[in-house]
């Protein structure tokens, strides 16, 4: 039982702090910075967009690029309005970002780290970008993150799902609204005990390098704290294609669960390859062969064709997520409905979690008054919010990782069309992916200072 | 030794398509003496002739479904191809089904004509320049091909499964005593490789035992001297780039359901491709595919566990430590002529 020391003196100290606090809104302190990165001076503001627009994901850009177009359509007032209507926080009105038209300048991050950061150099430097957003790899996240801290701009994660974003390589600039590895192993392995049960034996194969390192060392712990046990882990170049000679060792390795730690054309090519060896046919141990994708996406499945039937994963988001699990996921048919009439077809989740970005940082700009990174960083950290898709969630102020509910999904056995390759199993509540801000798999890095630049 | 022979046929597998590139690489530096580097594009266009044909014949026309509504809660639209509507479901359905070989006849002529247009077009302006010039004529040629790929097919890998009879794996442990399902191989991999095979020793045998075939020899070992004889060797040079095209064309027409393809599968495969033909020994036909299926084979055993246990990353380097070594001990290559490129 604590107890509580209560003195005269600490309880006035006390009240005077919190009053003063009360009176003013506690974000403007930041703002009391006499300057920073490209403050806007006209009457409009300009957002850097740095998604891959050439290189392997290419198409998940251009639907980043769809999405944040949206995004600014609706700031401006143009447009349905999307998910502003369903937004909790309601102080965006349809007029940009403080009353300033918001604008925005593209960059290609070409899946290279080197070749974002210029990029994203470039808006800043050039075009006066204010923010930076984007991108659909963890190398480029951890790379671009890292230059707009050096910089003084914020950063607003686009697809990234390694640990070490808001891990050992998180920075006070930088912000991430989707899921990362520990979320979906933490995510998925009950669903596998349910599944396929608490006694199997997996063999792991792992794109060599940060995301597929984080990926493999969660789902390894997940699984083996199910009672599962691993047979082996093998690192495959990221540049490998056909994965045959990788894949053949599994078959008499005496693992009946293969998981692929694989993502866009390394995932869609390994998992053709598994299926075509037999492993989805085969019987191992008394079991059926099974196989698992811990991280999906709507390109992949698709890219994938027939062999992602059956096949679960996780997933930050799905268009279809309000329409099954019910009101708890408003924002998701708005969003929907305003994609959808105006491209033709359903957003992916790097479209959503770009579009929700877009919108929270204009959010958090026009909560502080200002668009001083310092300011809109601690009306970030820590925000609550709703609305945006994905339910109830958390910016966290510890490593600006959001946390929010994470979708468990298998590929579908028989599509109505190409815009259902991917069925929704079972939604995981936020609770069951929550971990410690110093949990280990995280440790080895510090936010450090916000740094507003000029 | 089950591990042995799987990585064996893998090894077999993968050299297949090693050596059809770089047999359609030495046919054009042998013939026209062009270090062609958009090669590996040829190799990428034909796996998008699978694609396209996959595509024509999965034309659809579409009609309203009043009971079910699409993902903006509008009326669905059914999509039917004209194929299943002309020819009956069954049957339309095994058309699309065997789109990959319906390819092949698709696409010998369109990577003849290709071959043809790269060559009158471009590549022979620069015949007389350094390899240096044809170089990077050909990697800016080849980035060209495979953007405008990207541009009308994207950047996501497109599925181009083989047809259904092909699905699926071959026992072969219980052709070599082995209990059931301890090696097993895929059967479209099986014929890939017989495929390959089969091609190789076309091209060996128009070249060995044709009268043309006889003529672009001889021009290959002396190209000025049959100019004097008064055949007309460029003519017959750019029939053989044209083959080359088609070879490489039909690699990946051939490939298309091994891995999906996308745009940028070419150049995963130039790379290697060069190495093999270096390895080979520049201009060697028969060099060319031996180097394919040896290098094959000795990655398929580097992706080993035990072997990368062994000798950590080894995977990753294997074709280049090999290539050194012969390249130190064998500066010709395996089977390289003296005097090419050695001016």
């Amino acid at each position: 039982m604590s107890k509580m020391n209560l003195t005269r003196r600490g309880v006035i100290k006390t009240g005077a702090v919190a009053g003063a606090g009360l009176a003013l809104p506690t974000y403007l302190s930041a703002a009391a910075h006499s300057g920073y990165t490209n403050a806007p001076t006209g009457d409009t503001v300009t957002l850097g967009f740095n998604v891959p627009q050439s290189g392997p994901y290419a198409d998940e850009g251009a639907d980043e690029l769809r999405a944040f177009e949206l995004a600014v359509e609706h700031l401006n007032g143009e447009g349905d309005g999307g998910m502003l209507s369903t937004f909790s926080s309601k102080v965006l009105d349809g007029t940009g970002i403080l009353g300033k038209k918001v604008q925005f300048v593209t960059g290609d991050t070409q899946t290279k780290s080197d070749a974002a950061r210029a990029s994203a150099k470039s808006m800043i430097e050039k075009d006066g970008a204010i923010m930076i957003s984007g991108g659909s790899s963890s190398g480029v996240a951890v790379a671009v993150q890292g230059l707009c801290q050096e910089a003084g701009v914020i950063f607003m994660a686009g697809l990234t799902h390694s640990n070490d974003t808001t891990g050992k390589d998180k920075k006070a600039n930088g912000f991430r609204h989707f899921f990362n590895a520990y979320m979906s192993a933490a995510a998925l392995a009950p669903v596998l005990k349910n599944l396929y049960g608490d006694d199997r034996a997996a063999y792991h194969l792992t794109a060599d390098y940060t995301w597929g390192w984080t990926q493999q060392e969660s789902i390894q712990a997940a699984t083996e704290a199910l009672g599962w046990t691993t047979v082996n882990n093998v690192l495959t170049p990221l540049a490998a294609t056909d994965f045959s000679s990788y894949i053949t060792p599994v078959l008499n390795s005496g693992a009946d669960v293969l998981v692929l730690n694989h993502y866009g054309g390394n995932m869609v090519n390994s998992l053709t390859n598994a299926v075509q060896f037999g492993l989805r046919d085969k019987q191992v141990n008394g079991k059926n062969f099974e196989i698992v994708v811990p991280l999906y996406s709507e390109l992949m499945a698709k890219g994938a064709g027939q062999n992602i039937k059956g096949i679960v994963g996780s997933q930050n988001w799905d268009w279809k997520l309000e329409n099954q699990m019910g009101a708890k996921y408003a924002g998701t048919n708005a969003f929907v409905q305003s994609f959808g009439n105006k491209y033709g077809f359903p957003p992916s989740q790097a479209a959503q979690t770009c579009y929700a970005q877009t919108l929270l940082y204009a959010d958090a700009a026009a909560r502080a008054g200002t668009f001083n990174p310092c300011a809109l960083g601690e009306a970030l950290a820590g925000f609550e919010f709703d609305g945006l898709g994905n339910g109830p969630t958390l910016y966290r102020a510890d490593d600006h990782q959001c946390f929010k509910d994470v979708l468990v999904v298998k590929g579908a056995e028989n599509p109505e069309d190409e815009f259902n390759l991917v069925e929704i199993v079972e939604v995981t509540p936020t609770e069951q992916v929550t971990y410690a801000p110093d949990h280990p798999m995280f440790a080895g890095g510090a936010l450090g200072s916000c740094n507003p630049g000029a | 030794m089950d591990a042995i022979i799987l990585q064996i046929l893998n090894g077999l597998d993968k050299g297949s398509a090693y050596a059809l590139i770089a047999l359609g690489l030495t046919l054009i530096f042998g013939t026209l003496g062009v270090v062609n580097f958009a090669h590996g594009a040829l190799f990428m266009i034909g796996a998008f002739c699978a694609v396209t044909v996959q595509r024509i014949l999965s034309i659809s026309f579409e009609t309203v479904d009043p009971t079910k509504t699409d993902f903006l809660g509008n009326p669905s639209k059914i999509s039917t191809p004209y194929v299943e509507h002309w020819f009956g479901p069954e049957f339309g359905a095994t058309i699309i089904d065997w789109s990959v070989p319906i390819a092949i006849l698709f696409a010998i002529p369109i990577m003849i004509l290709i071959g043809f247009v790269m060559e009158r077009g471009l590549i022979k302006h620069f015949y007389k320049r350094p390899h240096a010039d044809q170089i990077l004529v050909t990697f800016g040629l080849a980035i060209v091909l495979q953007e405008v790929i990207k541009y009308y097919y994207g950047a996501n890998p497109i599925q181009t499964g083989a047809p259904m009879v092909f699905r699926g794996s071959f026992d072969f442990g219980t052709l070599l005593g082995f209990d059931p399902n301890v090696i097993i191989y895929p059967y479209w991999r099986l014929v890939y490789f017989g495929f390959a095979a089969l091609i190789i020793g076309a091209v060996f045998a128009f070249l060995q035992f044709t009268t043309f075939g006889m003529v672009v020899r001889a021009g290959m070992a002396d190209r000025e001297t049959v100019g004097l004889l008064g055949i007309n060797i460029d003519k017959r040079f750019t029939i053989m780039f044209g083959l080359a095209a088609a070879v490489a064309g039909l690699a990946g027409v051939m490939y298309a359901p091994i891995n999906a393809p996308n745009y940028h599968m070419g150049m995963d495969f130039l790379v290697l491709s060069f190495v093999v033909v270096v390895v080979g020994g520049m201009g060697s036909l028969p060099g060319a595919v031996l180097a394919g299926f040896l290098l094959g084979i000795l990655e398929s055993f580097a992706s080993m566990t035990q072997v990368i246990d062994l000798i950590p990353g080894i995977n990753q380097i294997i074709i280049y430590v090999v290539a050194i070594v012969v390249l130190l001990t064998r500066p010709r290559g395996l089977m390289g002529r003296k005097g090419v490129m050695e001016e």
